[in-house]
């Protein structure tokens, strides 16, 4: 999503909620499409969900026990739909409008107001933000835009279950993710990419998501794993995971879906997209060896599930900085997050003793810290108008700290109200006979 | 007669069966079981955590041979099955009463 340089101000900052939505003609004619750019959008969206289903689907099924196989495929397949309605009928809207610096308005509530330029076809682009300060022409129909940014709102919920597998409520996850999505996703992502966001006013470098997607989920993933606690019989029972070969192809397709994430993210079918797609290559491999050789000289073996989870650990942290790093620089953001998430999931949580089930923080929140840092130090000027410098890494710094800040309170506050509402998880005889069983009426294999 | 039953390694499940065929056993049944013996389990880890799995995959061969057979059938499985390591497995050797092929209802040594 990020443009060229951010130096919008933050400007209006309370407009009335409710804002009419604004009259294209009083502003200007909307921007021309492009159709190679609308082309490219419309595959990275269908590639974006498929990250989410089946690719996150089965990388986290891949890894719980049996009994527990479908009710962790039915997450994220879940998530996919809920968060689907709950975009269009006010997440969208929130993230995406003009509103202030923190929150957008409704003026596209019920996606209202979506088709208002439209005519002869709909053959036109749109203002992103229009009405605001900074707001940016659109070379793609804004239905290419809600839908693509749509897919962004879907994964990120679904990548916080990794936390709380095995043990949650259906019924807790469907009221938790439907209220996160609103009160954390949309206004994040209002802060980072809608053009009077407040953190992109700072000039806060997060070209697809490293804040608003993975650091965002990760510490929600945290915030989970600590109120629910621990997995019964954790440390003592055998939770060896049933079937790796599962989150070796979900790997594999959240592998091939970044490139709709990152090189998406340039909103264009040009060259920022191009070089977003090569870094996000090369630093996902780098990010496998790495995590594979500290593996290997660490435990004795490179095993499978390492080299598979070092590569969403590289993808992670090339998020934030695909369309801003060159190729060199992405080998070394690669191979920082390979070894430090390495280090994060398998000795940083069993030091803490928290049980992050699937690893959502170990790999999400550490791999996105490591990527949006790593943002402002190698950030490449004439790629996006921003060079790296220790001011820059400040600044970056800012967008880490208030995304933890904000997402982790906010959790904890949503899982208050969810645990009083339906409690949050399955008692102990159920999740010892599997959520599959209790919670949905089915058994696999 | 009498009912053979071997605990074998799962590769060498076709090197036994190379052995018996010259021997003129007509059929057998094979199974994939799991268990221990002397050679324990082994350590998986994932991600850091490290698990001891005690049960280790294995096949089990059950093969009904006439009572003159059985010396020679049980010797050719020991060689077969046999690496020297821990964990070839077992060989054990029960009676059999009676037997029947369903098909055409022969008895006893006719319907092995």
């Amino acid at each position: 999503m990020k443009r060229l340089p951010l130096r919008w101000g933050m400007v209006a900052l309370l407009p009335p909620l409710l804002a009419a939505a604004p009259a294209f003609a009083a502003d200007a004619a909307p921007p021309k499409i492009d159709t190679g750019d609308t082309a490219w959008m419309l595959t990275s969206t269908a590639l974006v969900l498929m990250m989410t289903i089946p690719g996150l689907a089965l990388f986290y099924a891949g890894m719980v026990r049996k009994k527990n196989i479908l009710a962790t495929l039915m997450q994220s397949f879940a998530i996919t739909c809920i968060v689907t309605i709950v975009w269009a009928v006010a997440g969208y809207s929130l993230a995406f409008t003009a509103g202030n610096a923190y929150i957008g308005d409704l003026s596209r509530f019920m996606l209202n107001g979506i088709a208002a330029h439209i005519k002869d076809g709909a053959d036109t682009g749109f203002l992103l933000g229009a009405g605001g300060a900074g707001a940016l022409p659109q070379t793609i129909p804004e239905t290419v835009f809600m839908m693509f940014q749509m897919t962004f709102a879907i994964i990120t919920p679904a990548l916080i279950a990794g936390a709380f597998a095995d043990r949650m409520k259906f019924s807790a996850l469907c009221i938790f993710m439907t209220l996160w999505s609103l009160l954390v996703y949309s206004p994040v992502a209002h802060w980072v990419w809608a053009p009077t966001g407040w953190i992109a006013g700072l000039g806060v470098l997060d070209f697809a998501g490293g804040t608003v997607v993975h650091i965002n989920a990760g510490i929600a993933g945290l915030m989970c794993a600590l109120v629910l606690g621990k997995r019964v019989g954790y440390g003592n029972d055998n939770m060896a995971p049933y079937n790796l070969a599962y989150s070796v192809i979900g790997a594999s397709l959240l592998w091939v879906g970044w490139f709709g994430f990152n090189a998406g993210s340039a909103v264009g079918s040009n060259g920022r997209a191009g070089m977003a797609m090569a870094v996000t290559q090369i630093a996902t491999a780098a990010a496998a060896l790495a995590w594979m050789f500290a593996e290997w000289v660490a435990k004795g073996k490179p095993s499978v599930l390492g080299a598979a989870s070092g590569a969403v650990a590289g993808l992670v942290a090339i998020t934030p900085a695909s369309g801003f790093v060159l190729p060199g620089a992405s080998i070394i953001i690669g191979v920082a997050a390979g070894v430090i998430c390495f280090w994060s999931a398998t000795s940083l949580k069993h030091m803490m003793g928290y049980d992050d089930s699937l690893d959502a923080f170990g790999v999400h929140c550490v791999g996105g810290i490591v990527g949006a840092l790593l943002t402002g130090v190698f950030a490449f000027a004439p790629l996006g108008g921003t060079a790296g410098s220790l001011h820059q890494l400040a600044i970056q710094a800012i967008g880490v700290i208030s995304t933890l800040g904000w997402s982790g309170v906010m959790t904890l506050v949503i899982l208050m109200i969810t645990k009083a509402l339906v409690g949050l998880r399955v008692n102990e005889d159920e999740e010892r006979e599997g959520l599959d069983l209790v919670l949905h009426g089915e058994q696999v294999f | 007669m009498k009912l053979i039953m071997a605990i074998i390694k799962p590769f060498k499940l076709d090197d036994v069966r190379e052995a018996l065929t010259p021997l003129g056993v007509q059929g057998l049944t094979v199974s994939e079981v799991k268990g221990f013996g002397r050679q324990k389990g082994q350590t998986e880890i994932y991600r850091g955590a490290e698990y001891h799995v005690s049960f280790l995959p294995k096949i089990k061969i059950e093969v009904v041979v006439p009572t003159d057979l059985a010396d020679s059938v049980i010797e050719a499985i020991s060689k077969a099955a046999h690496t020297g390591k821990i964990g070839d497995g077992k060989i054990f050797v029960l009676d059999i009463e009676r037997a029947m092929r369903i098909r055409t209802g022969e008895l006893d040594a006719a319907a092995l």
